[in-house]
């Protein structure tokens, strides 16, 4: 019997000098984990917007656990969105969508 | 719990507000400890004011002196000349004569080389070797790794795992730091310690080329610039105290008869 995949979810904020929309913000991350990693290590990552927030610039996705380091490195070396400068900074890392909601309300 | 530092922090000193910011972004980031390059012969109130404003957001700056000589005599006598002024010294290599004067002399804490022109890196065998016996650190810039395009970008990573490869090898330590000239290029310490795996650094290894190795290089420095200090091993414990002159001064002040 194959266990159930462990998970990591990912509170990010974002910084740009414009209103960035839900599908920038997933493109960016998608085409920043193409570029470091190429197709076949972003077939490994299992990446899903949870939730998204244009008035309080976050959001929160998942991704295999296996794969946080090459999520992490990918939206750290985001430095555009849209031909803008922006950043994505990580706030907080956890296993369920609950602990990051306490974890990034602190 | 680790105290993270980035010390190569480079506002523009030139706008107090933009200085401001990156600073207190900085704190908020999770740093405690920055280094802010300043110019050789800074004015007094510059380093005062980027005191006061570290110090309202809670965070420690230890100034650093950048040099890029051209010549080995041209970097000893900058030496000679700024090492005591500054808590970090950083040579920028641009010639392997200076990489190996750099690496060599004990007075220099930082070898930095050039992210674009990987003919002027010089990290190689020998010039761990002689840093290694130096206790001289490599550097690393993130932000120069983020702003880089692709074909340059790619050739840096390759080139930095080597080096990486090296320093580790022969035991010389590895600091990484932003090199940020804007907020947009700032990033905490763990996303940093991420980017570094890719060039091959462990992550646990990141983090202390992010917290431990820039505060032993830190420490070392202040304890050698306070009056305290002779040679290594060897401090004034203590000094004796002073007579009193008010006592004997009086005696002889006193007219006679008295």
């Amino acid at each position: 019997m194959s266990r159930r995949p462990r998970r990591r979810y990912l509170h990010l904020a974002i910084e740009s000098e414009q209103l960035v929309t839900e599908e920038d913000v997933t493109n960016s991350i998608w085409s920043a984990l193409l570029r470091l990693f190429g197709e076949y290590g972003t077939s490994h990552v299992n990446l899903t917007l949870i939730e998204y927030s244009r008035q309080r610039n976050y959001a929160i996705v998942r991704c295999s656990h296996k794969a946080l380091g090459m999520v992490r490195a990918s939206i750290t070396s985001i430095i555009e969105i849209n031909g803008k400068p922006s950043a994505i900074h990580v706030v907080a890392v956890s296993g369920t969508l609950k602990a990051l909601r306490r974890k990034a309300a602190m | 719990m680790r105290k993270f530092s980035d010390l190569h922090l480079r506002p523009s000193l030139a706008d107090p507000n933009h200085t401001k910011k990156m600073i207190s972004k900085s704190s908020k980031l999770g740093y405690r400890l920055i280094g802010i390059p300043v110019q050789p012969r800074f004015k007094r109130d510059t380093i005062q004011e980027l005191r006061r404003i570290c110090s309202d957001v809670k965070i420690d700056l230890a100034t650093r002196l950048d040099l890029t000589p051209d010549t080995p005599h041209e970097l000893l006598l900058h030496l000679r000349r700024f090492r005591r002024r500054f808590e970090l010294v950083s040579v920028r290599c641009e010639s392997k004569s200076v990489a190996r004067q750099a690496a060599k002399d004990r007075r220099v804490d930082i070898l930095s080389f050039s992210a674009t022109n990987l003919r002027k890196r010089f990290f190689d065998r020998a010039e761990a070797e002689l840093a290694s016996k130096a206790l001289s650190t490599i550097e690393v810039d993130m932000a120069t790794l983020l702003l880089l395009k692709r074909p340059s970008k790619i050739r840096l990573l390759s080139r930095l795992r080597r080096e990486m490869a090296i320093a580790k090898k022969l035991d010389v330590p590895v600091i990484l730091s932003s090199g940020a000239k804007d907020l947009h290029a700032m990033r905490s310490p763990k996303d940093y310690a991420a980017l570094a795996a890719l060039f091959d650094i462990p992550q646990e290894s990141a983090l202390c080329a992010l917290s431990e190795n820039p505060v032993a290089i830190v420490k070392r420095n202040r304890e050698k610039l306070s009056e305290d200090y002779i040679a290594p091993g060897i401090r004034i414990a203590s000094r004796p105290r002073k007579e009193p002159i008010v006592s004997t001064s009086k005696k002889t002040l006193s007219p006679p008869g008295n």
